[in-house]
This record gives C-alpha cells, sequence and structure tokens, in this order.
C-alpha cells in the first residue's frame, strides 16, 4: 500500500509544477452539463415568482404581540358580537367576510377558528403573542414561519370545502405538540 | 520504529507519512473527545427515533425536548467540530511534515472547548435548556448554556487560527514545494468558512448571552434568526469541504486514486468559499419580513455555484477512482472498477458510500427542499431532518467514521480488534440512515412536523401510512445507533487492547491488486463490444454513466416537487 511514491502527485502530496491545467474529456463534459443544470435550477425561481401560484414574498409588518392581540379581538368582535375569548383561551369560529382576515398563535392554540369561502382571495395576517410558531396547513402540507413582533401576512385562496387543520411545527414549549387548530372551508 | 525518526517526528510505516508527535498528542485528544459526544448523541439518538415512532413512544414529553437539544448540540457541533480540528492538525502537520505552531494555543482551544461542552451538556441535562439546537428566540435558555456555546466556538475559533499558523510556519520553514496538496487545500477551504461561521455563532450568541443574563434587551428574533443560521448553515459547509478533502484522503490510501485534475478540484473548493456566505438563506425561506427578492437571489446566486461545486468533486472524485482501478487492470466493462474495489476495507466502502448518500440522497433533497417556493411544502416537517441526516450523517459522519479506520492504527499504532465487525459498520449506518431519511421524508411529506414528540394529538390527520413511515424512522434509527455503537466500540476497545503494531506496517485492509501489467496505459482502454469489434472506452466512462443517472434521478426529484407544490393553495 505504497502510496507516496507513484509518477503522477496524489491528493497527499504537492502537485507538480504546472498542475494548473483546463478540464478536459468526460470531466469538462459533465462540468459543462452541471452548469446548464445549475442555470437551470436558478432561473426556475423567478419564473415561478412570476408565473406560479404559490409564492412566500414575506409580506409582513412590524407589530408589538399586545397590539396583534387586540386586532385580532376586534376582528372576532366584528365578525361574531362576541367579545374578547383569547385570555379565556377558547377559539370561537369566526365566518369571515373576503379581505383582511387574522390567525393569532399562542402557546398552544390557534386563535380563532376561521370559517372561510372557497375560491375566495383573504389577506390572512398571522402572528404570535409569545414564541415563534410554525403554521403548518394540512392536509396540504403549507408551512410558514410565524415570528413574534412580525405580522406575516399570506395572500391566499382556499380552493376546496372541507375542514383543515393548522398544527404548529416550530418548537414552542413543551405543549407544543399540542398546538393543532382549524380552518373551515365552505 | 524506524531509523530516520528523530524524537520530534516519526514515519508512518504505512503510508510513508511524517507524524509530528507533538501535534499527534492533539489529533488523539480531540478525536477521542469526539467520539465520546458522538456517544453521547448517539444514545440520544436511539431514545429520539424510539419515541418518535409512534407505536413505542419511550420518552416523557419534557425528555423528549431535552433529549432533541441535546442530540442536536452534540451531534452537530461537539462531534464535528471536535473531529474537525483533529483532522485539521493531523492534515496540516503530516502532509506538509511541519510542527504544530503551538502547543499552548492547542491546549488553550482544547480546554475551552471542553469546558464549554461540558457546560452546555449539564445544562441541557439539568433541564435548564430546553431549547432546541438552534435556540429561537424569545426561548430563552439558562446563561450556561450560551456561555458553553461561546467556549466551544471561540474555542474552535483558536484552534482553526492554530491550524493557519502552521500552515504560514510550513510556508516559512519552506517544509514543501510549490503548491500544497490537495487534501491541504481542502482542510484550508474548510477552516476559512469555519472562520467566517464562528464569527456569525458570536455575533449571534454573545447579545443571546448578555440577554440571558439581563444586560441588554432581547435582540430581534427574526435578526437572530438571520444571522444564527449564518452561523447554522454555514457551518454545513465546512463540514461538506471537510468531508470532500476526507474522500480525496480515503480514495488515495485505499485505490491509490489521484486527482484527474488539481485545477477542477481546487477551483471547486474556492466555490465553496466564495458562494456559501449566504446560503443561510434557504432556511428563512417562508419567513416574514424577508423579501421574495432577497430569497431568490440569495437561494440562486449563493447556492447554485456551491452546487456547481458539489457536483464537480461528486464527478472527479469517483472518476479518480475510476482511473486508479483500471489502471491497475479492472477494465471489464463500465462497471468492473467498482465491482473490483476493495468493498471489504471499510475505508473504502465508508467513503464510497458516504459519497452516494451524499449525493444522491443530501444532494437531491437539499437543493430541492431549499428552492424559494418548493420550501413552503417541507419547512420545519420531518422532510428537514430527512435531509440533512443523509448529508452530515450519512455524508460527513460516514466519511469520518471511514477516515478513522486508518487515523487510529496510524496515530496510535494498534491494529484494529474485530475486522470482520468492522468491515461491517459503514454498510450497517448506511441502511440504517437511508432507512431513518425515507421514513422521515415521506412522513414529512405527509405533514408530520420535525421537533415534535406526539403526532396523536392532531387526530387522524395524517393516516396510517404516517405512523408506517414513523415505524421506519424508528427502525432505521435502531440499525444506525447499533453502527455507530459498533463503532464508538471497535475504537475505543482497539485504543485500549488492540495488537501493538509499533515498527512495522499496519495491515493491509484491502486494496485492489494490480491484476495486469498491460492494463498499466492511462488512456482509452480497449474492450471487446460485440461481434469483433474493439469499441474505446475513455477511463471515466462508467463514472460518466454514475453522473447522468444522478443528473436524470435529480431532474425528476425536483420537479415532482415543483408539481406536488403546483397543486396546494395558491398563496402570495
Ligand atoms: C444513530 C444515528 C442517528 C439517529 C438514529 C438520529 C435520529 C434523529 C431523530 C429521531 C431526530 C429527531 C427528529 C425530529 O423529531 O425532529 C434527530 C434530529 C437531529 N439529528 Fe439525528 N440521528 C442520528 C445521528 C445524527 C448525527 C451523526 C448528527 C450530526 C452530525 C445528527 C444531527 C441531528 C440534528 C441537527 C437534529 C435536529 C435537532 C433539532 O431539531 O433541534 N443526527 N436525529
Ligand atoms: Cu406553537
Ligand atoms: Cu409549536
Amino acid at each position: 500500500m505504497k502510496i507516496m511514491s507513484e509518477e503522477s502527485s496524489s491528493s497527499l502530496q504537492c502537485p507538480a509544477p504546472g498542475w494548473f491545467q483546463a478540464p478536459s474529456g468526460n470531466e469538462r463534459t459533465w462540468i459543462g452539463m452541471a452548469v446548464v443544470w445549475c442555470l437551470i435550477l436558478s432561473v426556475m425561481m423567478p419564473y415561478w415568482h412570476f408565473r406560479g401560484k404559490q409564492n412566500s414574498t414575506g409580506e409582513a409588518y412590524k407589530v408589538k404581540p399586545a397590539d396583534f392581540i387586540k386586532r385580532v379581538e376586534k376582528f372576532v368582535l366584528a365578525n361574531t358580537g362576541v367579545e374578547s375569548l383569547v385570555e379565556e383561551g377558547i377559539a370561537p369560529v369566526v365566518p369571515a367576510p373576503p379581505g383582511e382576515i387574522y390567525l393569532l398563535a399562542k402557546q398552544f392554540a390557534w386563535f380563532p377558528i376561521l370559517k372561510l369561502r372557497a375560491g375566495e382571495t383573504y389577506r390572512l395576517h398571522i402572528s404570535s403573542a409569545d414564541f415563534q410558531h410554525g403554521f403548518s396547513l394540512l392536509p396540504m402540507n403549507m408551512n410558514f414561519q410565524i415570528v413574534p413582533g412580525y405580522d406575516h401576512v399570506l395572500t391566499i385562496t382556499p380552493q376546496a370545502p372541507g375542514t383543515y387543520h393548522i398544527v404548529c411545527n416550530e418548537f414552542c414549549g413543551i405543549g407544543h405538540q399540542n398546538m393543532v387548530g382549524k380552518i373551515i372551508v365552505e | 520504529m524506524n531509523a530516520k525518526s528523530d524524537s520530534a517526528k516519526r514515519i508512518c510505516l504505512t503510508t510513508g507519512l511524517t507524524i509530528c508527535r507533538q501535534a499527534e498528542f492533539f489529533v488523539k485528544a480531540n478525536a477521542v473527545l469526539a467520539v465520546v459526544f458522538l456517544l453521547i448523541g448517539g444514545i440520544a439518538a436511539i431514545l429520539l427515533a424510539l419515541t418518535r415512532w409512534q407505536t413505542v413512544h419511550l420518552l416523557p414529553v419534557d425528555w423528549f425536548y431535552r433529549i432533541i437539544t441535546l442530540h442536536g448540540i452534540n451531534m452537530l457541533l461537539f462531534w464535528i467540530l471536535f473531529f474537525e480540528v483533529a483532522i485539521l492538525y493531523f492534515v496540516v502537520t503530516t502532509l506538509l511534515n511541519v510542527r504544530l505552531a503551538s502547543r499552548a494555543i492547542a491546549w488553550v482551544s482544547l480546554s475551552m472547548m471542553l469546558t464549554g461542552a461540558v457546560m452546555v451538556d449539564v445544562t441541557i441535562l439539568v433541564g435548564k435548556a430546553d431549547v432546541m439546537l438552534s435556540s429561537y428566540l424569545p426561548l430563552l435558555a439558562h446563561p450556561a448554556f450560551y456561555l458553553g456555546i461561546i467556549l466551544v466556538a471561540v474555542g474552535t475559533l483558536i484552534g482553526v487560527i492554530n491550524f493557519f499558523a502552521t500552515l504560514y510556519k510550513a510556508k516559512k520553514e519552506k517544509t514543501y514545494e510549490g503548491s500544497v496538496p490537495l487534501v491541504v487545500f481542502g482542510a484550508t477551504a474548510a477552516a476559512i468558512i469555519a472562520v467566517v461561521t464562528l464569527l456569525h455563532g458570536a455575533v449571534v450568541m454573545v447579545p443571546t448571552f448578555l440577554h440571558s443574563v439581563g444586560l441588554i434587551a432581547q435582540p430581534d428574533p427574526q435578526w437572530y434568526r438571520l444571522i444564527w443560521w449564518g452561523l447554522g448553515h454555514m457551518s454545513q459547509q465546512v463540514n461538506v469541504c471537510a468531508m470532500v478533502a476526507v474522500w480525496y484522503f480515503l480514495a488515495t490510501v485505499t485505490t491509490g486514486a489521484k486527482p484527474l485534475n488539481e485545477a477542477v478540484c481546487r477551483s471547486a473548493f474556492v466555490l465553496y468559499i466564495l458562494f456559501i456566505n449566504l446560503a443561510s438563506a434557504h432556511h428563512l425561506l417562508v419567513d416574514p419580513g424577508v423579501g421574495a427578492g432577497w430569497k431568490i437571489w440569495n437561494t440562486s446566486y449563493a447556492m447554485y455555484l456551491a452546487v456547481l461545486a458539489s457536483m464537480m468533486h461528486g464527478f472527479t472524485v469517483p472518476a479518480s477512482v475510476e482511473v486508479a482501478m483500471r489502471h491497475k487492470g479492472y477494465i471489464r466493462g463500465l462497471f468492473g472498477w467498482l465491482t473490483g474495489a476493495p468493498w471489504r476495507n471499510p475505508g473504502f466502502s465508508a467513503f464510497f458510500l458516504s459519497l452516494i448518500i451524499f449525493g444522491f440522497l443530501g444532494g437531491i433533497t437539499g437543493v430541492t427542499l431549499g428552492t424559494q417556493q418548493i420550501n413552503i411544502i417541507a419547512h420545519n416537517t420531518l422532510r428537514i431532518p430527512g435531509h440533512f441526516h443523509v448529508t452530515v450523517v450519512g455524508g460527513t459522519t460516514l466519511a469520518f467514521m471511514g477516515l478513522t479506520y486508518y487515523l487510529v492504527p496510524l496515530l496510535w499504532q494498534r491494529e484494529y480488534i474485530f475486522k470482520p465487525l468492522a468491515r461491517l459498520q459503514p454498510y450497517l449506518f448506511g441502511i440504517g440512515i437511508v432507512t431513518l431519511s425515507v421514513g422521515m421524508s415521506f412522513a414529512g411529506s405527509m405533514g408530520v412536523a420535525r421537533r415534535s414528540w406526539d403526532i396523536e394529538a392532531a387526530g387522524s390527520i395524517y393516516g396510517p401510512t404516517a405512523h408506517l413511515f414513523l415505524g421506519l424512522v424508528g427502525i432505521g434509527g435502531i440499525l444506525a445507533f447499533l453502527a455507530l455503537f459498533l463503532y464508538v466500540g471497535l475504537t475505543v476497545g482497539t485504543l485500549l487492547f488492540g495488537r501493538r503494531i509499533v515498527g512495522r506496517a499496519m495491515e493491509d485492509w484491502g486494496t485492489p491488486k494490480v491484476l495486469s501489467t498491460s492494463a498499466g496505459h492511462d488512456h482509452p482502454a480497449p474492450i471487446q463490444a460485440g461481434a469483433g469489434v474493439v469499441a474505446t472506452v475513455h477511463p471515466t466512462q462508467g463514472t460518466m454513466v454514475l453522473a447522468i443517472v444522478f443528473l436524470i434521478s435529480f431532474a425528476v426529484y425536483y420537479f415532482a416537487n415543483w408539481k406536488a407544490l403546483a397543486d396546494v393553495w395558491p398563496v402570495r
């Protein structure tokens, strides 16, 4: 197993002078193919940004958690006539007209239960009252990060009627696995 | 002992490399500690796997989150960092035939790292840091946790500086001529990225520590994510670089392979250094407050040239093996060089499995999941750990294991015990990790969250197939754990009980014999094709076929994911 004494140098030896050579043969062909592939990869994202329907634009506004909670409560009151329930931890069902709608993530619940209409477009504001949370809408498996202090706006269009679940998929404390909410689509 | 060796150095009788005695201690110390942390992380791993296997559901809830924190940190930080410092010291001192720049600095580095690591582990185990590896604010751990991480990071940084000082010393003392060997070049690339990485670590951890002791207000959680991933992601590039350097090393010692084209290999390392710095972006792809333009630009600019680099190494490494094997006379068909390879040699099998697992599984899933929009259907699901267990575990960790089968006999001058088991170990680990990863990836595709103790609370959202895939996680986890335990056991056993081989070369793990001298020409080897027609096969034709299969798999997986994305609700 002598490895130090062959003619051309191994990866463990200093290369002989003049090692800087352009690639040739298959290696060169492969690098060409790889470059093309990397360009395809790079073009796909801007393409989808303009032509595709699913994008994460990261639209967000700074907001204090307390202010966001107030907005959610106001939104619930306006659409149900029911006073704040955030503190009690009960999530009322809120039928909302298309437009601005609100969802609060809070250790370990989603508030409220939104009732939406298929085919309508909503601007869904999500933020956290405490820690970071993960908005995972199932069974589609659509996932967005929720960070306290940021009102994350998803412009979203539900497709088919049904009951959908929101599972928290960012660790937010020992009860994290129980943080399951609902969105109803009619 | 060799007559030529003086007291400061000895000549390794296996490789002919010069081992610097003064550096040897630090290589050994860092490597041994690395293996200890691997064992801690491994015990944590089996507990996690058996908890996520919903039918077994071993740990209670608080311990699950505690142990997952322990696992992530001991594996991704401690095992990898300690081992990398060992590799850096080893590579620079032996291949450049130079003494370590400073023993004192090496001591400082080692003791800081060790103190920090112990602080972190104790803090986690007493339940004061249930915050996961990423410790996202506003979650807050005990200050000792952050301080420990800072100590580890700064200690590693000091070790890396010692590496650079040694490199400089070698240059000044002219211990080598011309350019450094490729493996040293790769290690240097890893070290450069490590510096930038660890500086990010300091930028994010110091304010967080100060906040945890109440000195400053809480840093912005989104800022924290951005900088933390400068540490978290870039460190993965350190791992890739180190792994590729180890591939080159093992390809050489197990098959006599030589780089096809030094310029290509080195340029690929340079691409890593230049274009990885913003890849932290691909952890923030569905984050608020980070615009689409920023996400897309930083994903493609920073990633795809680094992807190109990996695709270059992914070709040139097996191609160099192919050329070496054909040179030795393994010229039958397209893959005679591969079937004739030393598969019983754990150095070779670990290296080649690492290459395949990293490339075919880790690389393809990584680029796909890290695509800006596709990330919507992957972020924080089990698809993510499914991905990185085939990069940093099936790739880096397995390559490091393969290296160990050479390092231990070379440094400790002992023969491995129970060799047949060692020959099996890389396969068992590879199969286990791939099974684990497949289970995680499919469960994740159904929406099963990562870092979650239980999926029952979510009711029947996922369906029975999710349970099936979580079962695979459990079974893969058991296999991988057994292999990890075997690796640690064999290695520690060898340090204690291995047969001494002072004064002679280590036994050959198995390297390919030269079949015929007539095959010893480098270029086109003729093979029989059909009725008497002599076709000419370029010596890297087999690798080219593998590479094309790879590209096709990549394209299929990538576009299948766009298709899956197109099926979900429109969202902007
Ligand atoms: C025996 C081998 C291993 C097994 C069975 C294993 C298993 C697991 C499991 C079950 C999880 C939890 C996934 C979740 O619920 O989110 C996990 C997480 C993780 N593992 Fe491993 N693992 C192994 C080796 C490694 C190694 C060698 C590394 C690194 C070098 C590693 C790095 C990680 C990291 C970074 C996490 C994420 C922790 C977090 O989410 O904070 N694992 N592993
Ligand atoms: Cu949560
Ligand atoms: Cu959570």
